[in-house]
C-alpha cells in the first residue's frame, strides 16, 4: 500500500466534509461548523461588560427595560418586590467623583449560589448563564444570602399573566438570566439592547470568542470585576470603577 | 343428578338476577358520572391516546431541555400547548386556568389530578417557540 493512495484518500475525505475543494488541500470556503443539535455550548462564554464612565446617574433604561422583558411588575413594595438589575450610585467621598452603574446577577464562574444550593436548582449553565430551575427551587433563600451581589431575589407575592418565555411563580428564587430566552434566539439582553438606544454603555457577547466586541474591549481597556478577591471569574465586568 | 342439575340450575339463576342487577345498576351509575368534555382539537403533537398517556412526559423531558440546554424549538413544549388548545371565553378572549373551561382543567378537574404548571407558567397563550 503506497502512502499516495491513503493522501488521496484522506483528500477525499476531506473535499466531502469541509465545503469545497478547487485544489487538493486548497479550499475555496469550509462550511461554519454547526451544531446537529440545537442547545448551548460550553464554547461559549456570555459576558457583560459595563462602561460606568458611560453610565448616566438619571438613566434607568435598563432596569424598565428588564422589568418589561421578564414582566416584573412594581407592586410597590420594594422591600419584597423581585429586582433582577437596579441602578447603584456611588461617590467617592474624598474626591466628589460620582459612579452610576447597573448591578445584577454577575454570572459567577464559581457561583457560589450553585454551592449552597440544596436540590441543585441553582445552577451554572454551559454557556455560564447561571439559572434558577424553578421546577427544583424550594424557596430556601441559602443562595440568596451566598450571593455576595444581592442579585437574587424571592418571590413573595403571586404572580399572575406571565410572560410565556419567562415562567416566574410564588415561592422561587429568581435573578438575571441575562435574558436566556433572547440569547439562546441569538439576540441580546432586553438591558443591553436597551442601553444601545441611550447611553450605549454596554456590550454583551462570547468572552470566549476573541473575536467579538466584548472580548477585544476587554483586552483593550482595563476593566475590573467586583469583589475580584473572591476569585468567582465573573461575567459581568466594569469600565470606569 | 337431578339435584346437581338443580344446583346448576339456581346458581346459573343466581348469577344471572346479579348479572342484571348490578349490570343494571352500574349502567344507572354511570349514566350519573360526570363525564370528561372532550376538546375539539386538530391533531396533536402524537395521536390522541399517546398524549392521554404521555403528555406530562413530554412536556417534563421539553423542560429540561428547555432549563438546561437551550433547546427552545420543537412543538411540544407547555407554550405550544396552551396556544394550541386555547378555548376562548364568553368574549372571544382564551380562558386562563383558572377558568373550569380551559383545557387542562376540563381532563385534570375529572381525573381529580392536581397541575403545578401554571403557578409559575402562563396558561393563555401568547407566543407559539420557532
Amino acid at each position: 500500500m503506497s502512502e499516495i493512495n491513503r493522501r488521496k484518500f484522506l483528500e477525499g475525505l476531506a473535499s466531502t466534509t469541509a465545503g469545497i475543494a478547487i485544489a487538493p488541500g486548497v479550499l475555496l470556503y469550509t462550511t461554519q461548523a454547526k451544531a446537529a443539535v440545537e442547545g448551548v455550548s460550553s464554547a461559549v462564554r456570555w459576558g457583560l461588560l459595563v462602561d460606568a464612565n458611560k453610565c448616566s446617574k438619571d438613566c434607568n433604561a435598563c432596569v424598565t427595560a428588564c422589568s418589561k422583558e421578564n414582566g416584573l411588575v412594581d407592586n410597590g413594595r420594594p422591600t419584597t418586590d423581585p429586582q433582577w438589575i437596579r441602578k447603584v450610585d456611588l461617590k467617592d467621598k474624598k474626591t466628589g467623583k460620582e459612579t452610576s452603574l447597573p448591578m445584577m446577577c454577575q454570572h459567577c464562574a464559581e457561583p457560589p449560589c450553585v454551592d449552597v444550593c440544596p436540590t441543585g436548582a441553582s445552577f451554572k449553565r454551559v454557556d455560564g448563564i447561571v439559572l434558577v430551575d424553578r421546577h427544583i427551587c424550594i424557596g430556601c433563600r441559602y443562595c440568596m444570602m451566598a450571593c455576595p451581589y444581592k442579585a437574587r431575589s424571592f418571590v413573595h407575592e403571586a404572580v399572575t399573566d406571565q410572560k410565556p418565555d419567562i415562567p416566574r411563580g410564588k415561592g422561587t428564587v429568581e435573578s438575571c438570566s441575562f435574558c436566556v430566552h433572547r440569547v439562546d434566539q441569538g439576540k441580546s439582553p432586553a438591558c443591553v439592547e436597551a442601553c444601545a438606544a441611550k447611553e450605549g454603555a454596554m456590550t454583551f457577547g462570547d468572552m470566549n470568542d476573541p473575536k467579538s466586541e466584548i472580548s477585544q474591549q476587554l483586552a483593550k481597556y482595563p476593566t475590573t470585576q467586583i469583589r475580584a478577591d473572591l476569585g468567582l471569574d465573573l461575567g459581568v465586568r466594569y469600565r470606569g470603577i | 343428578m337431578g339435584t346437581k342439575g338443580k344446583i346448576r340450575t339456581i346458581i346459573a339463576f343466581f348469577v344471572f338476577v346479579m348479572a342484571l342487577a348490578f349490570g343494571g345498576a352500574s349502567l344507572v351509575v354511570a349514566a350519573d358520572v360526570p363525564q370528561p368534555v372532550t376538546p375539539k382539537g386538530k391533531e396533536c403533537v402524537r395521536d390522541a391516546a399517546f398524549m392521554r398517556a404521555n403528555h406530562m412526559n413530554l412536556l417534563k423531558h421539553k423542560r429540561d431541555d428547555t432549563v438546561y440546554q437551550g433547546v427552545r424549538s420543537g412543538n411540544d413544549g407547555l407554550k405550544d400547548c396552551v396556544t394550541c388548545h386555547a378555548i376562548p371565553d364568553d368574549h372571544g378572549k382564551p380562558v386562563g386556568a383558572d377558568d373550569s373551561r380551559h383545557f387542562c382543567r376540563t381532563c385534570h378537574d375529572y381525573a381529580a389530578v392536581t397541575m403545578d404548571c401554571f403557578q409559575c407558567h402562563t396558561s393563555k397563550p401568547g407566543g407559539v417557540s420557532k
